[in-house]
């Protein structure tokens, strides 16, 4: 990671004793003289050691539920070699020093391995040369446990915190010559440790962004046009501020440009146009919001409707598709030769929300031209950024405390509810909290786009694939695909079938769409996964045989871009064994399915069994799950926690979509965009394939594969294969 | 004027009679433990105990509360010391942690009148409260470990602390 690689160490005693150790940002004057001066820099993650041997370290990653929090500082402690009983984690606030603070993309793991590890063993060594220079004894006598360093022969030895002032004098190590551990010397790496919040939320404390008080707060709720881009002409302002603790009402307009296709992130307008209601309590606002009344100039998009939709898309499946995004071989050639078998068949499936428990909302205060936030996003910069431009003050002016949020799945990514909380604390000159209701959420997320794929494929007589085509409908304009509403060439099994084509056209499309848990992954995997099937049992073939065999005609490993087959295979044959496949016999109206996806560097590989009744009730029984994420599962608990919630989290997608009318999102709450409840819950067996590569995430990866093993097996019980989502358009729900 | 116990303690409230209880014990009372999740009824975020039975504070106005006795995660231990929450700890439930106090609550009505619950019996009790995380199995587990608790300490499966002021 690059922040990393423009980073050095540095030390420094403390006042009051102890020592702190850090990764600092490179300046060249610092550069050259580790314990120079400037007493105002600070690093970007640090480890202090207290006199009394207490450890702190820095967590700079916003926690939005992924359980990261413990990670980094449990890598940084095992390489120091103390016990996590003394390891205190302290949560960072938005600060340039520490480098990028980003939550997403399961990237926690792989860009903090090595760096993490460096800095808590550069300090381990910093405390020997201590030691041995306070014992006159060569440093190859001394050894280190639980916070001590020991010298063996004389039977001395003395703790960390009475090392740590003088180990700030000792010679800071360069990061990329500190000796790390062999990995059988892992004490922590690898044990489970416990979520450090999980007090606080078992006993109810305040910890959450939606808990944030500030003296003198207003609360607000603000109402956006139900369709995207819309914006209010008049309200009936002078009747709402007259209501009973009503403070303030107001239109707000934006720098959204309606109609114009906007590419989140970067583009993010941030605020959208509406109307504010700022009362001295949420209830006051939110029930003087039953009596706003409203006149919208609706825009370009007030027609737009999920039936027209689908109608357009399939008038342009018939016709050739506007671009190309991969060709290899000649497809046509294979499927009008004749001598082969041809699989030709459409999956469709919808938008659907983040919908993280813990609406959207943001306390925020604006004073004097400087803003102070306290709010959950899991892009903390991008926020800073959005808000400075919205306010027109620096970014230097803003002041963002990470506060923990209920869920992210990827809705966090996107801070347009800081924007609101700090436009309205500007305008109303008073600290104000902003909260959403669950139908604001609903009606103003930035959904997982929906899409169309059009799927034939060959298989020759062995019953080989030999050919395969996509054309996929999608939202967008020219050959710019809506944000996270793309398709990536080198989806599989592009590079393992001879004759490929992957093509694309794209709809216009007046909605927010944006990244949620393994972004794409999460309904592609369902889409190729499940047609991968359909060919398996088209060539009469076992579909983990068929797999193995199409995984076998991969290019070889190491090719960039390209999921490592062997890998694959790893978790596939490992899955195969754990669920007893093909060598169980199943009751009746019971049966297996199957599947395997590559997101996020991870490899993972699932089996559901079901038993579907004939009113097509699907009874979940059992799911197993095997992973491959490299050599280490750092913290196996919260592993298999993360897992298990993707998995509940997959089979919730199954059952939900959002769709439009006049324009506006149909569904306003959690009846009509369902989660999978406890009873609906199977039980979930989680295995790892330890294999030689390093660390990557989980929270991602883990969600893909159930998609389509839950299809693939209602498709071996029934004969039904599911090609629509939610599977109720099917007629199909969890018993 | 309202009157309401909450957590042992006596209140009056002479707010808006409607304000669901959601609001009253989190912005007026600055009980924040309580969560507010769908505002609908459907979630469990809410659910607090109103005279032992699980309820969902986001539907259930001031008025419909007045003299009931209400208790909240608060209520349930302010040090952690709730077999149901031990038992939350030692299993790691959470992800998020944001239906926790939901679901905490929910299950502490469950155990309050069976102490040894089935699976069926987690299930049916906790069914309306959702995760968004997907911790259920953990949930369960935790029931289950909980119950185990209680027995070997008579009297600790109650949810209102008899005698004690309350928060
Ligand atoms: S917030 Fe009350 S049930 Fe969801
Ligand atoms: S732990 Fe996140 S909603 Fe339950």
């Amino acid at each position: 990671m690059q922040i990393h690689r423009r980073s050095f160490l540095r030390a420094s005693a403390l006042a009051g004793g102890g020592f702190l150790i850090g990764l600092y940002p490179k300046s060249s004057a610092l550069a050259q003289n580790p314990r120079a001066g400037d007493a105002s820099l600070l690093p970007s993650d640090f480890v202090r050691i207290a006199p009394d041997g207490i450890v702190t370290i820095t967590a700079r990653n916003p926690e939005t539920g992924q359980l990261s929090r413990n990670m980094l500082p449990m890598m940084i402690a095992d390489e120091l070699d103390v016990d996590w009983k003394d390891v205190r984690i302290m949560q960072a606030d938005l600060d340039d020093k520490y480098g990028i603070q980003f939550t997403g993309g399961s990237t926690a793991t792989p860009n903090n391995w090595d760096p993490m590890r460096q800095i808590g063993g550069a300090a381990r060594q910093m405390l020997v040369a201590a030691a041995s220079q306070t014992w006159s004894v060569p440093e190859s006598e001394c050894t280190t446990a639980s916070g001590r360093v020991i010298h063996k022969v004389s039977g001395r030895s003395l703790c960390y915190g009475e090392l740590s002032s003088k180990a700030a004098t000792m010679p800071v190590p360069a990061l990329k010559s500190v000796k790390l551990k062999d990995p059988k010397d892992y004490r922590i790496i690898g044990t489970t440790t416990r979520g450090v919040d999980t007090k606080d939320i078992v006993t109810g404390t305040p910890i959450f962004s939606i808990d944030v008080t500030v003296p003198g707060m207003l609360y607000a709720v603000y109402q956006k046009c139900p369709v995207y881009g819309g914006k209010p002409i008049s309200a009936n302002l002078d009747a709402i501020k007259a209501l009973k603790g009503v403070r303030h009402a107001f239109m707000v307009q934006s720098l959204l440009v309606p109609g114009k296709f906007i590419n989140f992130l970067n583009d993010d307008p941030g605020l959208e146009p509406g109307v504010a209601i700022v009362a001295e309590s949420w209830w006051a606002a939110k029930s003087a919001r039953e009596k706003l009344e409203v006149k919208w100039d609706v825009g370009n998009w007030g027609k737009q409707d999920s039936e027209d939709i689908a109608r357009r898309a399939d008038e342009i499946s018939k016709r050739p598709a506007a671009r190309t995004l991969r060709k290899d071989g000649d497809v046509d050639a294979v499927f009008q030769s004749g001598d082969v078998k041809v699989v030709e068949t459409a999956y469709v499936f919808p938008f659907i929300a983040h919908a993280p428990l813990e609406p959207q909302n943001c306390t925020a205060h604006y004073r004097d031209g400087k803003l102070e936030v306290w709010s959950s996003t899991q892009t903390p910069q991008n926020g800073r950024q959005i808000v400075s431009r919205v306010l027109g003050i620096p970014e230097g002016n803003i002041t963002l405390h990470l506060v923990r949020g209920g869920g992210g799945f990827g809705r966090r990514l996107y801070n347009d509810y800081i924007c609101e909380a700090a436009w309205i604390s500007k305008t109303v000159g008073a600290p104000v909290k902003v909260l959403w209701t669950r139908e604001d959420d609903f009606a103003h997320d930035y959904y997982r786009a929906g899409g169309f794929q059009h799927l034939k494929a060959a298989l020759d007589k062995n019953g080989k694939l030999v050919a395969w085509r996509d054309h996929f409908i999608g939202y967008g304009e020219g050959e710019t695909f809506t944000h996270t509403g793309h398709l990536d060439p080198n989806e599989f099994p592009s590079r393992f079938v001879p004759n490929f084509l992957m093509q694309a056209s794209v709809m216009p499309l007046g909605l927010k769409t944006g990244a949620l848990r393994a972004p794409r992954s999460n309904v592609y995997a369902w889409v190729f996964q499940s047609f991968i099937d359909e060919l398996a049992h088209a060539a009469s073939k076992d579909p983990v045989q068929f797999r193995l065999e199409l995984l076998s005609a991969g290019p070889p490993a190491g090719t960039q871009g390209v999921m490592n087959a062997e890998r694959m295979m790893g978790v596939l044959k490992l899955v195969a064994e754990k669920s007893g496949w093909g060598k169980r016999s199943l009751p009746k109206c019971t049966a297996m399915g199957v599947a395997f996806y590559f997101s996020h560097r991870g490899y993972f590989a699932e089996v559901a069994e079901v038993t579907v009744w004939p009113d097509k009730k699907i009874k979940v029984n059992k799911v197993w799950v095997a992973g491959d994420i490299g050599s280490q599962v750092i913290n196996p608990g919260a592993a298999e926690n993360l897992t298990q919630g993707a998995v509940v989290d997959g089979m919730s997608e199954l059952l939900q979509e959002i769709t439009l009318k006049n324009g506006g999102v149909v569904q306003a709450n959690y009846d009509e965009h369902p989660l999978l409840s406890m009873s609906q819950t199977p039980s979930i067996e989680v295995h790892y394939l330890r294999s030689n590569n390093p660390p990557t995430g989980l929270g991602e990866p883990a969600l893909p594969p159930i998609l389509p093993a839950l299809c693939n097996a209602v498709f071996a019980g029934t004969g039904e294969r599911i090609r629509t989502l939610p599977i109720t358009k099917q007629g199909f729900s969890f018993a | 004027m309202i009157n309401l116990t909450i957590n042992g303690k006596h209140h009056q409230f002479d707010g808006d009679p409607d304000m669901p209880v959601l609001w009253l014990l989190r912005d007026e009372l600055n009980l924040k433990g309580t969560k507010f999740g769908c505002g609908a009824g459907l979630c469990g975020a809410c659910t607090v105990l109103v005279n032992g039975e699980p309820t969902r504070a986001c539907v259930t106005s001031a008025s419909d509360a007045a003299n009931a006795s209400i208790t909240t995660i608060e209520g349930l231990s302010r040090d952690g010391s709730h077999p149901l929450q031990v038992a939350w700890e030692e299993l790691d439930v959470p992800q998020c942690g944001y239906c926790q106090a939901g679901q905490l609550m929910s299950a502490s009505a469950l155990l309050a009148k069976n102490p040894d619950p089935s699976d069926e019996d987690i299930d049916t009790a906790m069914d309306g409260n959702l995760c968004r995380c997907g911790t259920y199995i953990r949930i369960r587990a935790a029931i289950h470990k909980a119950a185990q608790l209680g027995k070997s300490k008579p009297g600790s499966l109650a949810t209102v602390p008899a005698g004690k002021d309350g928060y």
